[in-house]
Formats: C-alpha cells, sequence, structure tokens
C-alpha cells in the first residue's frame, strides 16, 4: 500500500463571473452568471514512502489545488485520495499532524511573535513532548542555521530567512510527508542552495517523503528521482527526469569551440544547430565517438562538450504540446 | 469533536491574549473615550430622571450601574472583528489554519476570545478607578458607581460576566464565519454591531424601552450581553429570579455556538483558495 494514492481526482470551482464596464457591474446586480473551472480532470498517482516527487506543470495547470487537497484544505469534486491511511478531508485533524506543508508564497509563523514564540506555539498545538521537539528544534536550528534568527519577530525576517524558518516550522512535528508548494520562488541562489541541501538530508535520514511543486527546475534537477507534469488538470507525463528527457527532448548537443571560425564541410554543416563564430552547436543523434574523432581528425579545435538539452526546452515544449 | 487536549487552544489563547496586552497606549486613549461618552450618558439619563412624571422602572443607581460597566467592558461587545483573521481571508492564509490539528471553531474560539478580553482587562483597571473613587474624590458622587448589591448578586455577576464573553464570542463566530462566504468582513460587522448594541442595552439600558416591547427584549439573545450582568450587578434583578436569567444566558451561548459550529463546518466544505 502506498504512502499517497490518489485516484481519478477531480475539482471544479464555481467562479463568479462579472461583463466588464458599468453595464457588467450594474447587471451582475440582478443577474450573476457563473462559469465552471475545471482545476483537476481526474489525477491519478502513486507515491511511496521517502520518495521525492517533483510535480510540475505551467501556471494554473492545478499543482496547488492538488496539494490543498492533499493537505486536508479542499475537498474534490470526484475521485479519492488516501494519504497516510487517512482520507484527508475526512479525516483532517489525524491526517494533518502526521504532514508538514510549506507555501513558499505564505507564512505559517505569526507575524508579531519571535520565531522561538511561533516554536513554542506550535509544540503546544501539536502536542509535541519536551523531548522530542527540543531534539527536533535543535536539529532544525542547526541543520538551517536559525540559531540568530530565535528571537527577532518574523516581520522582520528576510524572505529567505522567512523561508527556512517555515520549513523548520512545518518539520517540528515530524511528519512523514512534506508538501512543498514553490519553497524557493523569490531566494537567492545560496538560499536556494542550502534549502535544497536541507531537504535533501531531512528525507535520507528520516526517509521523509516529499512532495515539491516548482517552477524552477534546477530544484527538481537537484532533488527529484521522479517527476509528475500536469497541465490543464491532467498527468501528461510520469517518470524519472531522464524518461522525461527521452521521452520529449529528443537528442543530446555536441557544443565545439573551434581555434578559428572553421569552413565545414557538406556533411558536417547539415548537423548544425548553431553557429556563432568559432563556436558551433551539432545535433548528436549519430554515433558520437566517430563524430568526434571525425571532427578533431581534420580541425583544430579548443574544446568540445556535450550537453543534455536544457531541462527547460523540454518541459517547454511538454507543456505547448498539451495546449 | 473535539480530540485534541483544551492544552492547545489555552497555547493560542494566552498566546495571543500576551500579544494583545502590549497595546497599552491604545487601551488608555480609549477608555478616555468612554469615560466621556459615560458622563454624557449620566447627564442625559439624569435629566430625564429629574423631570420623570412616574417612578422609572430602574433605580438611578441601577441606572449608573448599568452606564459604567457598559462603558468599562464596552470592547468585550462584538463590535469589531479580529484585523488578523481578516488578513488571513484577504490573503489566502487562512489556509494554514485549516492544516493545524485543531478544530478550526475551538481554534478560532480560542483567539477571539483572547481578542476580546486582553483589551477589555486593560480598559477594566483606569475604568473602574474612575468610576469607583476618582468620582467620589472630585466630589460627584451621586454618579459614583455602587459595590454590588449583595455578596450573592456579586457571586452571580461574576457567573454572568463570563457568560456575556462567551455569548460575545460565539456571536463574533458567526461574523468571523461569514467571511468564508463574503470575502470582506466589514459590512457584516457594521451591520451586526448596529443590531447588537441597541438590544444589549448598550445605548438605552433596556428596561427603559416602551413596555410593549418589554417581552420582545426579554427574550431576544443580546440581552446576554449587558442587561443580564449589569442588572444583577446592580440588584435590579431580585436573588430568586438570578439562576433563571444565568440560565437564559447559558442558553443562548450554547444555542450560538451550536450555530457557529454548524456554520463553520459547511464553510469548510465550499472553501475555494485562490491562487499561488
Amino acid at each position: 500500500m502506498h504512502q499517497i494514492q490518489v485516484r481519478g481526482l477531480t475539482k471544479s470551482f464555481r467562479i463568479a463571473e462579472r461583463q466588464p464596464g458599468m453595464m457588467g457591474a450594474l447587471k451582475s446586480l440582478f443577474h450573476r452568471e457563473y462559469r465552471n473551472v475545471e482545476a483537476l480532470r481526474g489525477i491519478d498517482f502513486d507515491i511511496g514512502e521517502g520518495e521525492m516527487v517533483g510535480y510540475i506543470g505551467p501556471n494554473g495547470a492545478g499543482k496547488s489545488t492538488t496539494i490543498k487537497i492533499l493537505a486536508g484544505i479542499l475537498v474534490p469534486t470526484e475521485g479519492t485520495c488516501v494519504v497516510n491511511g487517512f482520507v484527508p478531508w475526512q479525516q483532517r485533524i489525524e491526517h494533518v499532524s502526521k504532514i508538514g506543508v510549506v507555501f513558499g508564497q505564505r507564512t505559517q509563523l505569526w507575524w508579531d511573535l519571535p520565531v522561538v514564540e511561533s516554536f513554542e506555539l506550535l509544540q503546544r498545538i501539536y502536542r509535541i513532548p519536551d523531548s522530542i521537539y527540543q531534539e527536533s528544534s535543535d536539529q532544525l536550528i542547526e541543520l538551517l542555521s536559525l540559531r540568530e534568527l530565535m528571537n527577532m519577530p518574523v516581520r522582520q525576517l528576510s524572505l529567505g530567512q522567512r523561508v527556512k524558518c517555515d520549513i523548520a516550522a512545518a518539520l517540528l512535528h515530524r511528519p512523514s510527508i512534506l508538501f512543498l508548494d514553490e519553497p524557493t520562488i523569490g531566494l537567492d541562489a545560496i538560499t536556494k542552495e542550502a534549502v535544497r541541501n536541507f531537504v535533501k538530508q531531512v528525507n535520507k535520514a528520516r526517509k521523509l517523503t516529499v512532495l515539491l511543486t516548482t517552477h524552477d527546475l534546477g530544484d527538481i534537477e537537484a532533488l527529484c528521482d521522479r517527476v509528475i507534469v500536469i497541465n490543464n488538470g491532467q498527468c501528461l507525463s510520469d517518470g524519472s527526469i531522464d524518461e522525461l528527457r527521452g521521452r520529449f527532448g529528443d537528442e543530446k548537443r555536441i557544443v565545439i569551440e573551434f581555434e578559428d571560425a572553421p569552413k565545414l564541410d557538406g556533411s558536417h554543416r547539415d548537423l548544425v544547430v548553431e553557429h556563432d563564430g568559432s563556436r558551433v552547436v551539432f545535433h548528436a543523434n549519430q554515433d558520437i565517438p566517430r563524430f568526434i574523432a571525425d571532427v578533431t581528425s581534420r580541425y583544430s579545435i579548443k574544446d568540445i562538450t556535450i550537453e543534455n538539452p536544457p531541462i527547460e526546452t523540454v518541459v517547454a515544449e511538454l507543456y505547448q504540446d498539451a495546449s | 469533536m473535539t480530540t485534541v487536549a483544551l492544552a492547545s487552544y489555552v497555547a493560542v489563547a494566552s498566546t495571543r491574549f500576551r500579544t494583545l496586552l502590549q497595546y497599552r497606549v491604545a487601551a488608555l486613549a480609549g477608555i478616555a473615550t468612554q469615560i466621556f461618552w459615560g458622563l454624557l450618558k449620566l447627564m442625559v439619563l439624569g435629566a430625564f430622571y429629574e423631570v420623570a412624571t412616574t417612578p422609572p422602572p430602574m433605580s438611578f443607581e441601577a441606572i449608573v450601574v448599568y452606564v459604567w460597566l457598559g462603558q468599562c467592558l464596552f470592547v468585550l461587545l462584538p463590535y469589531n472583528i479580529d484585523p488578523d483573521l481578516r488578513e488571513m481571508f484577504r490573503s489566502g492564509s487562512v489556509a494554514y489554519e485549516m492544516l493545524r490539528p485543531l478544530s478550526l471553531y475551538w481554534h478560532w474560539f480560542s483567539r477571539t476570545l483572547a481578542f476580546r478580553t486582553a483589551p477589555a482587562l486593560l480598559r477594566l483597571i483606569p475604568g473602574l478607578a474612575f468610576a469607583l473613587i476618582i468620582l467620589r474624590l472630585i466630589g460627584l458622587d451621586q454618579w459614583v458607581m455602587p459595590l454590588p448589591a449583595s455578596g450573592i448578586h456579586a457571586l452571580a455577576f461574576a457567573v454572568s460576566i463570563g457568560f456575556m464573553v462567551v455569548f460575545s464570542v460565539a456571536f463574533q463566530m458567526l461574523v468571523n464565519a461569514s467571511m468564508f462566504w463574503l470575502m470582506d468582513s466589514r459590512g457584516m460587522v457594521n451591520l451586526s454591531a448596529g443590531f447588537v448594541m441597541v438590544l444589549c442595552g448598550m445605548i438605552i439600558p433596556l428596561p427603559l424601552f416602551p413596555d410593549w416591547l418589554q417581552p420582545f427584549l426579554y427574550w431576544q439573545p443580546f440581552r446576554a450581553l449587558c442587561d443580564i450582568p449589569f442588572r444583577i450587578y446592580s440588584g435590579d434583578i431580585p436573588v430568586d429570579a438570578l439562576i433563571s436569567h444565568l440560565a437564559l444566558q447559558c442558553g443562548w451561548s450554547l444555542a450560538f455556538i451550536g450555530i457557529g459550529i454548524t456554520l463553520l463546518n459547511r464553510a469548510q466544505r465550499q472553501l475555494v483558495v485562490q491562487g499561488g
């Protein structure tokens, strides 16, 4: 039995619409028009204990809606999911004490309390025994280097500091699953790296299951063995990053830096993707060793690199194909 | 429903309470306004009492108690909304509230309880000092608030204030829950505060309303807020009617808690958290 089981999850919202302008405003006083928005149209997946799964898709694809349903905040229109043996929206209180959630764009800390008081309040809300609380909080403070922040009111923290505190706060009660909804949004490179390393560490150390939504594919490459791609409320793909590349990003590319701008002959010219002075990018759907041997024997070369197609390109293609 | 120990809710309330105790200057400014209005009310009512041709339905001492307790405890009434809660609805952080292993109703009940009582405590001390002591020192003896009518009245008053707070928070919870549908609470707060202020006796003590309105005023719920506790203090409610009045307060409180729980349960089922 998987730790998270999602079957045919469907969610539609009814949204009141208004025609633009004064007439529209007046009309809506008497007659409201509603539109059904299908945020999710039948999502299925399973996630096992200790997995780190990236959940990606363009804006409005239904990522946050899925997380909110799994976290017990929203009730789906149809379909089921079972998390840790609970149906989240039916057994909300039991369920939420075993999960941690971080919404990168919102804080769960108390705005005018020092971080340490927020943590202590969480201890009492989740009824964490003192010994466990001491151990978890010491560990989290250490790993995320929060020591100097503990006595600052949350409103004075920078975004990076705030996100780190939020992640710590979500783990104090030792949940078995961590939902991260765009955790690295707006963070600088160093903080991003710190957050990624931290998530990797807790995943290893505690077999913590992580479901991560993000637009930063660096997060996915750094953390996830598996990626689920959704668009328009449907699953487009579910597999490892390499599978995703193989399925959608067609091929590797070879970048060669020549000594001088080369005069390429026919068979080589056909493979060129980009030609920029002495730097040339080739397709690589051929026999790579032979191609390189051939090129190096004929031209004088400074440098060769073989690249995977950037994951951004793969994903952009995927989003485009679907819409 | 409540599977979680009381301690969690106490922690929520006491943290919020401590935070709110910081606003001392606001409390001082508030009570100054209340005292001004109290004096004004006493002058107006006193003038009416002087020219009354028939004996008024309540003694002037009882009026003095009614006015001063009303002014000192004004902030216990559900006249505004916790700005933090409003912000939560506006920003969508309300989602986080559902992630706590707490019943949403009792979680917010605890918060609101702190939000109501902390400012009241801050205002009570200078307010009572003025009504009990300062007025006497400056020689305005006719406006000095008397002590409770008897020991038993004092005891019943303490219980009654407890019910007043519970009722006030229970009513506030209905307004809080309405934000799930309305997004903006201001209209609801202004509308409900208008009704509450008149029906609890804060504007004019309820016994002074015309006789034909009295049966209605007696049975409507908002008496639980000012009318019952204040008239218990002054002894206007006799000893043999104390129990029935406390029972009335208790009944209304339980009824409003029941409505609130039902409403919030329905609200949670149809919650929409947009964006992000």
